[in-house]
């Protein structure tokens, strides 16, 4: 009898501590259903509908929404215009850092001051710096353009040409992630032993191409899974700069999927419709984790 | 087969001169191990000898090359790590085949992808995974040849590492502290391995420790360092029995050699406590310190030293009897047949005068004579 009742204790739970971690867990519970999970939920219904600000009601319209989006042109620069963006600032902002850092780890002195001169873009406030890139960009007053002038160059219209408008947005993302991603590399190489650079050394390692192939970069792979990751989501969520600086123009040059979602759901009221957009977004933000932990996570050794 | 020749090497990390003039010279195929307390420049030596260092001053030589201005790559000398420094992505057979990848390969054939069809790269790497096979076999690494070292425990690291060193032949091996993240029993093991391991291979060896009965087990010559100093080269029973100062006394030898302020007369006469302790050394009188290891001391009721019993320690194959000498407070300690019990209260030990060791006020040795009638 003795034997059953102390076999039983270990699995006997007071009936008040479920309860009580439940209780704990309320706070977070409640916040990630009322403010995350719910408002998720409306706009992926509302995409499916014509709801419009101020209407008086409204109606499940199914895919009609998407269809829409389908043979609307604006929408389909937007998104080519997201993937142009993304497609230069990410690899340039991940490979820039990279070599910032390698630069910067193997520099004697002042380190921390090139870590936080690059770092100081992402604790500046977006939009004044956005507005201190116009200045600097202006084709008249800007001093970019005064200085090409110097050299005989005829500066473009940065930012009001269609021409250049996405390249300029994009060199700003760069400027803005770069500081970032160098931060996080710089922690990556850190955390490589000096002894695995010192044995390559033994081992016959004489170039630092070569080391880097050897060591460096293979051990760097979990930081740089990472930051790919986080700047592409990062970058397909651009909406400062082109809000402040061009509002998608000229022409819906620089509209963006973010930028073309607030137009249509903040400026038209078309919630419906913005809300379709917003899901299309979100697919592929989705889409870019689900590469992450699907397809690269396996190729990245985790020392 | 090759040497090496460390002569008045100096480094200076800012302030802390870390080695101090030291000399050292490793013959054709010999395993020195360099034993000292942790911070007295051992493995700053080891790490100068291999290139990952820079020495102010002073030459290396190795293999009757002076090695001082090349680069870690270019001086042919394994070293294995403390930590083992194995490459954590790269799977056993890989981490053994660096060192060949390095040295067979040329840069274009070492080339992702495009590497793979330059003329000779097929052959080459061929051979190389052959070699890598074939050194990790000899530590009994065969079945592990495509796990990660994450996957391997301690001691399958520790020879992974050791492979890695012996698969090319390397002017000589380097090993730092090698068997110091291992337990207990792995590494009386794995220590019988290496010097198997350098039997079979016959490298010339520097093999650096802070255990003593490492270095007394596995070299054939020890030099113990303390303070930036190489204080004595010598074999292991040398070192033991002959230590040319106090400092090497002291480190060397468990329990800790016993020492008793001592006073040498006029006449030579070595004495301590105001008892005459049948020695007369020579050299100029003076303070000095009369050391005497715990098996020489022997309870003796006409012997020279009374002392007070303060414990007993059993110990299996032997007991230690912890006293204290009467006069001076000082504490010795005696090894004792396993059986032995102590005398409570005050009685007399003596010494085996002939391996009885005195050291002057500076702590180098002095040369005694044992005078006839030992006990006075």
């Amino acid at each position: 009898m003795s034997e059953a009742v102390a076999r039983a204790r270990p699995t006997f739970v007071p009936r008040g501590e479920g309860w009580a971690g439940w209780m704990l867990c309320l706070p977070a519970v409640l916040s990630y259903l009322l403010l995350l999970l719910l408002p998720t939920l409306a706009a992926v219904l509302l995409a499916f509908t014509d709801y419009e600000l101020g209407a008086p009601g409204l109606a499940w319209i199914g895919l009609g929404n998407f269809q829409e989006l389908l043979d609307d042109r604006g929408f389909r620069i937007s998104l080519r215009n997201t993937l142009i963006y993304v497609g230069i600032v990410a690899p340039v902002s991940i490979a820039g850092a990279l070599a910032l850092a390698l630069l910067i780890e193997a520099a004697t002195r002042g380190r921390a001051l090139f870590r936080a001169v690059f770092f100081l873009p992402m604790v500046s406030l977006p939009v004044a710096m956005a507005t201190a890139w116009q200045y600097l960009l202006h084709p008249t007053i800007g001093p970019l353009n005064a200085a090409l002038a110097q050299l005989g160059i005829a500066g473009p219209a940065w930012l009001t040409s269609s021409d250049t408008v996405l390249l300029s947005l994009a060199f700003i993302g760069i400027w803005e992630a770069i500081g970032f991603n160098l931060v996080l590399f710089l922690a990556g190489l850190t955390a490589i032993p000096r002894e695995l650079h010192q044995a390559a050394e033994v081992d016959g390692v004489k170039s630092a191409w070569e080391r880097f192939r050897l060591v460096t970069w293979p051990l760097l792979g979990p930081t740089t899974l990472f930051v790919v990751t986080i700047t592409m989501i990062r970058s397909v969520r651009v909406f400062d700069s082109v809000a402040v600086l061009t509002q998608g123009g000229p022409n819906r040059a620089s509209e963006v999927l973010l930028y073309t979602m607030y137009t249509e759901g903040f400026t038209f009221f078309r919630l419906g419709y913005s809300a379709a957009i917003t899901l299309v977004f979100l697919i592929i933000v989705l889409g870019l984790m689900l590469l992450q932990t699907r397809v690269l996570d396996k190729r990245v050794h985790y020392g | 087969m090759a040497g090496i020749v460390i002569s008045g090497v100096r480094k200076r990390f800012g302030d802390v001169q870390v080695l101090r003039d030291v000399s050292l010279s490793v013959a054709p195929g010999e395993f020195v191990a360099l034993v000292g307390p942790s911070g007295c420049g051992k493995t700053t030596l080891m790490r100068i000898v291999a290139g990952i260092e820079r020495h102010d001053a002073g030459s290396l030589d190795i293999g009757g090359r002076q090695v001082g201005g090349l680069r870690a790559a270019d001086r042919d000398v394994a070293m294995v790590f403390q930590s083992y420094a194995l490459y954590p992505h790269l799977t056993v057979a890989e981490n053994i085949a660096v060192p060949l990848t390095m040295r067979r390969l040329s840069s274009w054939q070492r080339l992702p992808l495009l590497g793979r069809f330059w003329p000779g790269a097929r052959a080459t790497r061929a051979g190389i995974a052959a070699d890598a096979a074939a050194a990790a076999d000899s530590l009994g690494l065969g079945a592990m040849l495509g796990r990660r070292p994450a996957q391997l425990s301690g001691g399958q690291r520790q020879r992974v590492a050791l492979a890695r060193a012996i698969v090319r032949s390397p002017k000589a091996f380097l090993m730092d502290e090698p068997l110091s993240n291992l337990d207990a029993a792995l590494r009386v093991q794995t220590r019988r391995e290496i010097v198997d391991i350098h039997r079979r291979v016959g490298a010339t060896t520097l093999y650096v420790t802070h255990d003593q009965s490492e270095a007394l087990t596995m070299a054939d010559r020890v030099a113990v360092m303390q303070a930036g100093q190489i204080l004595q080269v010598d074999t292991p029973e040398r070192i033991y029995a002959d230590p040319a100062d106090l400092r090497v006394a002291t480190f060397i030898g468990s329990p800790r050699i016993n020492t008793l302020p001592a006073e040498i007369r006029a006449d030579g006469m070595v004495m301590v406590a105001g008892l005459a302790m049948g020695l007369r050394a020579e050299g100029a009188a003076g303070e000095a310190t009369l050391a005497l290891r715990p098996e020489d001391l022997r309870p003796d009721p006409a012997g020279t030293l009374p002392v007070v019993t303060e414990h007993l320690e059993f110990l299996g194959e032997c007991t230690l009897l912890h006293a204290r000498h009467a006069g001076l407070g000082t504490a010795l300690t005696l090894r004792l047949p396993p059986g032995a019990t102590a005398a409570q209260g005050p009685f007399r030990l003596g010494f085996s005068a002939p391996r009885a060791l005195v050291f002057g006020a500076d702590g180098r040795r002095r040369a005694v004579r044992v005078l006839e009638a030992a006990h006075v």
